[in-house]
């Protein structure tokens, strides 16, 4: 089924064409890999699906880009709200400098989503649960999120996500900035992320994509030159520059 | 004498630069790679040496009261030993960066040697002073009058008549009033400047309060004496009020208004420096802008803004001219910032370029400037503690 669907997008920052007409179905419960070389506007793209290229003031997007059939651009949705719906993990971890806990009740308590503190309290344990993170984290809770290591922070950036229920999740390179074994976690995490969310991941690992995907789009140069179910576009791709770009020929 | 002296140390040592390279450049035998240093290195040791050895002896002549062209010779003989022992491996390189290093830390502590001349002369003379009036520092910090010099006889100081606490309230008073304005008015202003300003405006806006900082406190306190002193009390007037021609209110609000472009341009620098991620985090979560203002960034530029209100207040402590010319001169105690009021950087003014003799005026003076040195360092390290405790470090 789709959640999001787009319809010849394209992207300019000022005179530079960043993406050119992309067309894609984000499916839900489904994680959605974004591959190419550095620079050819995956992540550019990735931000358009929530508004975030809105607080660029040089950034001017063309096309349709719906969610469950409604137009996320009109004049009547307000990004405020759409970006609750829409959540967001960033390359680099980015905790705010406030408790582990009020970390991951900023969303709710923004959003009015919990009545009480019990509720609250619920709610994170809840998220930091399915972050796979509440084990490390129970027992100070009222430390400050900054002081948590870079693995564990993007964990807790991940649990601040999904506080606020959102019913698309966002990960621009979510891992680059990890270990292997943090890595590992995120990516575990993801996979389970997937039974109740639709997941898009920004990645440079064809690895990681590979691993964690069941659709893969590659793009080059602005363009999206090939989307389609992840074993297919890895085994065997239909353009030659995909050929080239997962068996690391360029890029 | 002395002057022509001076250059022509320098242009000796520079002659050894020159020597010096010449003679690194034949040792070398045309293989530059043969040397361990640069020939520069090799002037520039030749240089340093000369010329220091030259400085040093000259100050020594001056002291002594020798002919200074002593000195002139020791330079040429330090030149030439430092020329005659250039071989290829000589270490020119590590020593003259020995001594560059030396005259760097020579430098750093000219600052602290300052400081602690100026701490240790405060001390001393407010020893002497706490002396002369029989160790009543009871009297001096709470004693609720001061006019020291006043019937002044002997050169004798009445303890009774040292009390500090008029001018510590006065003090205390007007940067109160100055920070009441300043505080919500800088920040305010910083906040939209950083978050919501646009560009254009912002490189309007910013520029004009540097220039609102570069203005010269004695232009504010003019206008405090001229303008807002006289409107205060026809204020006051109307509602039946009655408001001193010179009143802490006056001098206050004019501190406030000065100290805004420090508070508004440090505070808005702090803010900009809280990296873009942190608000990309809270949008990304759904937050508006207004949220992420108030509950993300504010918090992370809280010890900063902490900094730049600190700054605010040592500027207000400080002030001097704006007081005179707005607040008086005399010592009320009083709590009533419509009455005249003084603090203590006035006082210690009216004492220095009082016409009492300056070894009888200095001891108060200088008391006065030990308890204000202590004042402010005892708030700088509260504030150090509070920005240490809460600082958050960015990559």
């Amino acid at each position: 089924m789709n959640k999001m669907t787009t319809k010849n997008v394209d992207v300019f920052y000022g005179k530079n064409h960043a993406i050119k007409d992309v067309s894609i179905d984000i499916l839900d419960k489904t994680v959605t890999a974004f591959i190419g070389p550095s620079g050819c506007g995956k992540s550019t793209f990735l931000r358009c699906l929530n508004r975030m290229n809105d607080t660029i003031s040089i950034c001017r997007i063309t096309g349709d880009l719906l969610m469950d059939g409604e137009d996320i651009y009109a004049k009547s949705v307000d990004p405020v709200q759409l970006r609750a719906r829409v959540g967001m993990v960033f390359q680099k971890p980015n905790p705010f400098p406030k408790s582990i806990y009020d970390n991951v009740a900023y969303g709710p308590k923004i959003h009015g989503l919990v009545d009480s503190k019990s509720d609250l309290d619920e709610v994170v344990e809840k998220s930091l649960k399915r972050a796979a993170i509440w084990g490390e984290v129970k027992d100070r809770l009222n430390e400050s999120g900054t002081s948590l290591s870079g693995g564990q922070q993007q964990r807790l950036c991940i649990a601040r996500a999904i506080a606020t229920a959102p019913e698309v999740l966002l990960m621009d390179e979510p891992a680059s900035a990890l270990d292997p074994i943090a890595t590992a976690q995120i990516e575990e995490l993801i996979d389970e992320l997937r039974h109740s969310y639709s997941v898009v991941i920004v990645t440079h690992s064809m690895q990681q994509a590979a691993r964690v995907s069941q659709k893969t789009a590659f793009f080059h140069m602005g363009d999206m030159v090939e989307y389609g179910d992840t074993s297919a576009i890895f085994t065997n791709p239909v353009d030659q520059r995909t050929q080239d770009y997962i068996t690391g020929r360029f890029g | 004498m002395s002057g022509f002296v001076l250059v022509l140390i320098f242009l000796v040592a520079v002659g050894f630069f020159f020597l010096s390279r010449q003679k690194a450049l034949l040792a070398s035998d045309g293989v530059l790679a043969s040397l361990h240093s640069r020939p520069d290195y090799h002037g520039l040791y030749s240089f340093l040496l000369s010329m220091l050895s030259g400085l040093v002896t000259f100050i020594i002549c001056t002291i002594l009261a020798l002919n200074p062209l002593l000195s002139l010779l020791i330079a040429v003989i330090a030149g030439l030993v430092s020329g005659l022992n250039i071989t290829a491996n000589t270490r020119a390189r590590n020593k003259s960066e020995k001594i560059v290093t030396g005259i760097l830390f020579g430098c750093a502590g000219v600052a602290v040697l300052t400081t602690i001349g100026i701490v240790l002369s405060l001390v001393f003379e407010t020893f002497n002073f706490f002396d002369s009036i029989g160790w009543r520092v009871d009297k001096f910090l709470f004693g609720p009058r001061w006019s020291p010099l006043s019937g002044l006889q002997d050169g004798v100081i009445d303890p009774d008549r040292v009390g500090i606490m008029p001018l510590l309230l006065g003090t205390a008073m007007i940067t109160g009033i100055a920070m009441l304005i300043a505080t919500p008015i800088g920040l305010f202003a910083a906040i939209y400047l950083s978050e919501f300003a646009s560009l254009r405006l912002r490189g309007w806006i910013k520029p004009m309060m540097e220039v609102l900082a570069g203005i010269p406190t004695v232009v504010y306190g003019f206008f405090a004496a001229i303008t807002v002193a006289p409107l205060l009390r026809e204020t006051g007037g109307l509602f039946g009020v009655n408001v001193a021609s010179e009143s802490a209110l006056a001098a206050g609000i004019v501190i406030g208004i000065m100290i805004i472009p420090s508070i508004s341009s440090l505070a808005d620098d702090v803010i900009n420096s809280v990296p873009q991620s942190l608000r990309d985090g809270s949008y990304a979560l759904g937050a508006t802008q207004a949220e992420t203002v108030r509950q993300v960034v504010l918090p992370a530029a809280l010890p900063g803004i902490f900094s730049a209100l600190l700054l605010g207040v040592s500027r207000a402590v400080g002030e001097t001219m704006v007081v005179v010319m707005a607040a008086g001169q005399g010592a009320n105690l009083t709590i009533n910032p419509l009455e005249a009021v003084t603090t203590v950087t006035v006082q210690i003014v009216m004492l220095i370029t009082g016409d009492t003799d300056a070894s009888t005026a200095a001891g108060p003076a200088f008391s006065l400037a030990f308890t204000l040195f202590c004042l402010t360092l005892f708030l700088n390290i509260l504030a150090m503690r509070f920005v240490r405790k809460y600082r958050e470090v960015y990559e």
